[in-house]
């Protein structure tokens, strides 16, 4: 579906808004959306919401054999999905310059900036290394993408557990989760991303923008940092020209949004962590909020199956039998074989009766005595449709097309559904 | 609202499974759907069988490409996105069944040349995945107010080599199953949508017999849920 376009009306009273140092959504310049963050029940799942941009992020591993010039590194990868659920104009063709953009920054954000340690997650040098996988998907697109997908990814990477490796000697010990507790990923730091959006060439900043900011900025500054206040990727886009001050002024905002949203990470992982220890219920059931109206939960339900056998006697006898036997096939010659009898040729009637064509019992038989070329008889008929009828339209099209084209123009004529033949009478009448 | 169910589970408990021949515990696990919860799409519901989670939203009726109009009826798309790499084969089976269960209960001649779309994401999976597809799309359905002449619910059930019945595996009970049925059930008569089955097995019909008795539940499950949405009280 195309994007639908943004009127020059609601442009201009964004602007003018921004202008006026106010938000639709009533924020601050530099307040941040509220972040929520929920985790699954296995390892490495978390779904983060900003606002109402909604990213989902798992984790996964395995064990393959290492690039050959990093003999003694792991693997990382990064995907980035735009669902087609987000929004109506992200369909599988028309979003590859989004997407690229994307998936380039969370690559340099993550993978350049060094955040995991590659090096312990070798296995045996050379040979078999962890290959770390992370898949994220966009589920609901309000604006703000790459922040909500750079929290998702740094969380579910804290939130993973890969299975226990030993070695010993030429000896490798792979463990599954109910012999050795998985083991959590090194990781070094935390880098997130955080955008800033510019309006009228550079004059008004605003930290977070959603879909409608997005829509009417002009450029796009995102740094991402961790909460040492390193930068780790800085990237400006839209063609704004900064200021060196700017510049300067936007990764001061940036260290401080970093501490915080740090912070919120660390506490919802110890959350999480605790209720996994005491056994308690975790998981996406148990952040479904009970109150909302919308929300609905059901607790085990036993089904009472006892009656099954009598129920299942009752729709034997309800049933019908299969109405149409399908006759033994007849082979020809080897490679020629014909099922059932099709339908009586009448073509000779076809002048006086309209006749509805039922598919007769089971298959139609493919007659092959006879055969025109396909391509043959279709250019003929189109080229005598286009001069003088308009377009044919096929009334049943659960019709096989197929079993039309190969059979003979006068079996076609037979076969076709009523208004078909009418046509081509009347343009055999025509040619005449 | 959610008191009254629990005390109704625990009735049942007392009085009905025991005497179920079938098995040790016929039940379905624990359920919960929250719809409406993303704001692009039309449409949206988010079902959770125990540990498996779908979520699924819907965009339409709205614009079609001119290749995919029908002139006579909605176009209808289903689209299902796994959650660690990309779609294969699998899917794409599972989307032709899912797209087939609901074009046979959806009303698509009230919305000639338009497209509704389907799209299905696996949050996790934890068995019985197509049941809770079909009732993340069946719910995601109803939420965008598309028309529909019945509801439809997924049930999936699996056989263990002894020919014990249990209903909403878990992926565990899936893979040391002899057979595996998946149904898919309209809302009113109970009658047989779709199904996919995979392994070896014979008795058809007491496994769809125990899919009606186990839908009948999933049901009420829905109606409770949007009487509590929609009830002024």
């Amino acid at each position: 579906m195309k994007e639908t376009p943004l009127s020059n009306c609601e442009r201009r009273f964004l602007l003018r808004a921004i202008e006026e140092k106010k938000r639709l959504d009533g924020r601050q310049t530099y307040d941040y959306r509220n972040i929520r963050i929920s985790f699954g029940t296995d390892y490495g799942c978390c779904i983060v919401e900003l606002g109402k941009t909604r990213v989902l992020g798992q984790v996964s591993c395995e064990l393959v054999s290492p690039k050959l010039n990093r003999a003694t590194e792991g693997i990382l990868f990064f995907n980035l999905e735009l669902s087609q659920m987000a929004a109506p104009a992200f369909e599988p063709g028309r979003q590859s310059d989004l997407l690229v953009k994307l998936n380039r920054l969370m690559e340099r954000c993550l993978r350049n900036s060094k955040c995991i340690d590659t090096e312990s997650l070798c296995v045996v040098a050379g040979e078999k290394v962890w290959q770390i996988r992370v898949d994220l998907h966009l589920l609901n697109h309000d604006g703000n993408i790459i922040d909500a997908a750079s929290i998702a990814a740094i969380v579910a990477l804290c939130h993973f557990r890969r299975p226990d490796v030993s070695v010993q000697g030429d000896e490798v010990t792979l463990y599954t989760p109910e012999e050795r507790d998985p083991v959590p990923l090194s990781i070094h730091h935390m880098p997130i991303c955080v955008s800033f959006a510019f309006f009228q060439q550079g004059t008004y900043l605003l930290v977070d923008p959603n879909e409608r900011e997005e829509r009417v900025m002009d450029g796009l500054l995102v740094i991402a940092m961790n909460k040492h206040r390193e930068i780790c990727t800085i990237q400006s886009s839209g063609g704004i020209m900064l200021l060196k001050d700017q510049v300067l002024r936007c990764s001061k905002i940036a260290g401080v949004k970093v501490a915080e949203i740090t912070e919120l990470i660390l506490k919802a992982l110890e959350n999480d962590q605790k209720v996994r220890k005491e056994g308690g219920k975790f998981g996406f059931a148990e952040s479904i909020a009970n109150q909302r109206i919308t929300a609905f939960k059901m607790e085990k339900a036993p089904i009472d199956t006892s009656d099954v056998e009598e129920k299942a006697e009752e729709i034997i006898a309800e049933a019908e039998p299969p109405s149409e036997v399908v006759s033994t096939p007849v082979l020809w010659t080897p490679g020629t074989a014909q099922i059932g009898e099709g339908v009586e040729n009448s073509w000779g009637d076809l002048e006086d009766s309209e006749k509805e064509d039922d598919e007769g019992g089971g298959d139609q038989a493919i007659i092959l005595d006879g055969i025109k070329m396909d391509t043959g008889v279709e250019v003929s008929d189109i080229g005598s449709q286009d001069s003088e009828e308009e377009e044919m339209i096929i009334l049943e099209p659960d019709k096989n097309p197929k079993k039309i084209r190969t059979q003979t123009t006068s079996a076609k004529q037979e076969k076709a559904p009523s208004k078909k033949p009418v046509k081509r009478r009347k343009k055999k009448r025509a040619a005449n | 609202m959610e008191e009254e169910t629990h005390t109704d589970a625990k009735i049942r408990a007392e009085n009905g499974t025991g005497s179920s021949p079938r098995g040790p515990g016929c039940s379905l696990r624990h359920f919960a759907c929250e719809q409406n919860l993303l704001s692009r799409p039309d449409g949206s519901a988010s079902f959770l069988q125990g540990d498996t989670s779908v979520l699924a939203g819907v965009y339409g009726p709205a614009e079609v490409k001119v290749s995919k109009e029908i002139f006579n009826k909605a176009t209808l798309e289903v689209i299902l996105r796994p959650k660690i790499g990309l779609p294969g084969v699998a899917e794409k089976s599972r989307e032709r069944l899912i797209r087939n269960t609901c074009e046979a209960v959806v009303l698509g001649t009230l919305h000639p040349r338009t497209s509704i779309t389907v799209v299905l994401q696996v949050v996790s999976d934890a068995g019985s995945l197509l049941a809770c597809c079909l009732n993340a799309a069946c719910m995601a359905l109803v939420d965008a107010g598309v028309p529909m002449r019945a509801l439809f619910c997924g049930v999936a059930c699996a056989l263990d080599s002894d020919g014990t019945l249990v209903l909403d595996p878990t992926s565990k009970q899936e893979k040391e199953a002899r057979a595996v049925l998946t149904f898919a059930l309209d809302s009113v008569e109970r009658k047989l949508l779709m199904s996919s089955t995979k392994g070896l097995y014979s008795d058809t019909e007491q496994c769809l017999a125990a899919a009606q008795a186990a839908s009948q539940h999933v049901f009420r499950f829905y109606r409770e849920s949007l009487q509590r949405r929609y009830s002024k009280s």
